[in-house]
Formats: C-alpha cells, structure tokens, sequence
C-alpha cells in the first residue's frame, strides 16, 4: 500500500522515501486510534521494504511531535474494569505497541525522525525507534512517567540504554524533566539541530542523501550496529504492569486529567 | 554578566515580541499565564525560548509553582 489516509496518521511512497505523518488531534496521543493505523503501516512496510530507502515520521500537529500515551484513553477505559482486567487490558496494549515499534526499529531502511515542540513519553519513545532524529531548536524531549507513579512502556528505557550514557538516562527518568533539542543534541540523542520549522525540510535532505546508497550494504550496517533489545522490552513491560497495578496510579492518572492547572504535567 | 533587571527586561521583551503583546505592556509582577493567555503546551515552548536566548537549562521543576515575571527571571539568574 503505497499510501494511506488514516484517522491518526498518513503515509505516501515516492521515489524511494516513505514519509509518515502523525496527524491526530490534539497532540498525536497514542491510543488505539494510532496504534491501529502504526499496525497498517507496519503490514505494508513488507512490500515497501524492497524498493524503499528512508523513512520520514514527522508530525503535522502545531505543538510538537507527539504528547505521549492518550492518558485520557488509558484511564477512561480502565476505570471501568477490575484491577485484574485493567492490568491485562495495558499488557495487550503494550505487547502490540512494543510488536510495532520493534518492526519499524528493525526496518531495513533508514528511518529518520523530524520533531517539532513536544516529544514526550510515548511520544519520545516513537523518536527513538528512529535511526536519526532531526530536530528543531523548539524541540522538548521528556519521560514525565514518573509524575503519575510509572515508568515508560512503549520501550524508552532499553532504546535510551541502547543509545546513550546512563547519567543522562537517569537525569530524565527521575526528575521526569524535559530537555531542550541543544542538550539532546549534545548528549548525541539528536542527530542534527533545525532553525525553528526547519526540522522536516532537513530531514528530507537527509533522505535524499540516503537514497543514493546501496540497500543491502544499509540493511546489514544498521543489522549489525542496532540490534533490538528483546528481553529488556519484555522486561518494561512487566515492571510497567506492576507499578500499573497500584491504586495510586488510576488516583494521579484522574488528578492529572482533572487538573485546571497552567502546567498540569508538574507534580 | 547580566543584573536582575536586564535579565528580567529580557524575559518581558522575549514573552512580548513571541505572544504578541504590544512591548512594555508587561510588568515583572505579572502573572504570566493570566496576562499572555497561555496554556502548558505554550509554556512549554516559552521555557525553549528563554533556554534558548539565554544559553541555559532551566528544568521544569524550577519553575513549579512561579507565575511572575520577576520570579522567572530570578531562576533564570541563578543559571546563567
């Protein structure tokens, strides 16, 4: 399928380069909506895979890149279930958002993500799977999890470990604080910095670079550079669940949602 | 090495030029939020600006709780 128009998101092929487009409103939260349509997407990769080269995921909502998991969503769905049931219900969500993520983080071409404002949890956790992320100066990256009792569980942690030093992996875990795109550039999360509203203009210079290289020699390198951290995923998931399973978590998941605050996303 | 109050003049200027609020209608005791009608995701986007133009990090955390411009600026100060 070489294009497709969806409820959270689109894609076309041209020329060797597959751009995917995160377009849900407000702020391209992940829930089912866009988990449904990222299992489209990868459905079609395999018969993209071959005459493809580099894949581009930008989002065209104002405020950035994604906000995260659709907290909204989570809750609103588990409050109505046992706390067996609740569990559960996260466990499938998780297995099928990691089988996605995991997918595209192991596509044989070049995935390059070009982020804009926020890029949070989920939200960051998507960037990641991404072999190079360009981003503007506008960019914010954050795991705020913590503020609400839980870890990341789109897969955060083992990527972050696979990348980068552990300081800066534990700086973002527990103070739960967003870093500006200069600090992720400089701690080597992001590749290349953007002008404000430059990041997809470069991302698709990038691609147009990549797609002069030999696909086999680019499938194998990124094989062999990025392997994909299957225990330690499955490993997240389990703590995630866990600490999902506590009374406090539904409690700050309603006070968050509640909030009226300017910066509810504070603790 | 910037005083209080350039630090503070910078940070009106700034929040004015990006919000479009006529210059010098802000005052360092305003309530930011009430006076430029913004939300968390704009503030979010204000916290990269003065980052930013002023070449720091300012964690989230620090500016729990503030809600004037003069306070701001203080935290600011304190960076740079």
């Amino acid at each position: 399928m070489k294009s497709f128009t969806g409820k959270a998101l689109r894609w076309e092929w041209r020329e060797g380069v597959i751009e995917l487009v995160l377009d849900r409103a407000p702020a391209n939260e992940i829930g089912l909506a866009m988990l449904e349509e990222l299992e489209k997407f990868v459905a079609a990769m395999e018969s993209l895979a071959s005459d493809t080269s580099a894949c581009i995921i930008y989002s065209n909502r104002k405020h950035g890149f994604s906000a995260g998991a659709d907290l909204r969503e989570l809750y609103q769905g588990a409050a109505q279930l046992s706390e067996e049931d609740r569990v559960s219900g996260v466990r499938n969500f998780l297995a099928r958002i990691q089988a996605a993520f995991n997918t595209i983080d192991a596509a044989p071409f070049t995935t390059i993500a070009a982020v804009h404002g926020v890029c949070f949890g989920g939200g960051f956790e998507l960037a990641l799977i991404c072999d190079i992320i360009v981003a503007d100066k506008m960019a914010r990256f954050a795991f705020p999890e913590l503020r609400l009792g839980l870890i990341p569980g789109f897969g955060g942690i083992p990527r972050l470990k696979r990348d980068l030093g552990n300081a800066f992996i534990r700086d973002l875990l527990l103070t739960g604080r967003s870093v500006n795109a200069a600090r992720a550039q400089a701690v080597g999360l992001v590749a290349q910095l953007a002008a404000e509203g430059e990041a997809l203009r470069i991302a698709r210079a990038t691609a147009a670079q990549i797609v002069k290289f030999d696909g086999v020699t680019r499938s194998a390198a990124k094989k062999f550079i990025k392997p994909i951290p299957h225990e330690e995923l499955r490993q997240e998931i389990d703590l995630f669940c866990d600490l999902f399973a506590r009374p406090t978590v539904m409690a700050a998941l309603k006070k968050f949602l509640e909030s009226t605050d300017a910066m509810p996303y504070l603790p | 090495m910037r005083t209080l109050e350039q630090t503070t003049q910078e940070v009106l200027d700034l929040a004015s030029k990006h919000f479009n609020v006529p210059a010098g209608s802000l005052a360092p005791e305003d309530d930011f939020f009430k006076k430029l009608g913004i939300d968390s995701l704009q503030t979010l986007e204000m916290l990269s600006r003065l980052e930013n133009h002023f070449g720091i990090e300012l964690p989230d955390y620090e500016v729990q709780g503030v809600s004037d411009f003069r306070t701001l600026a203080s935290r600011i100060q304190s960076r740079l």
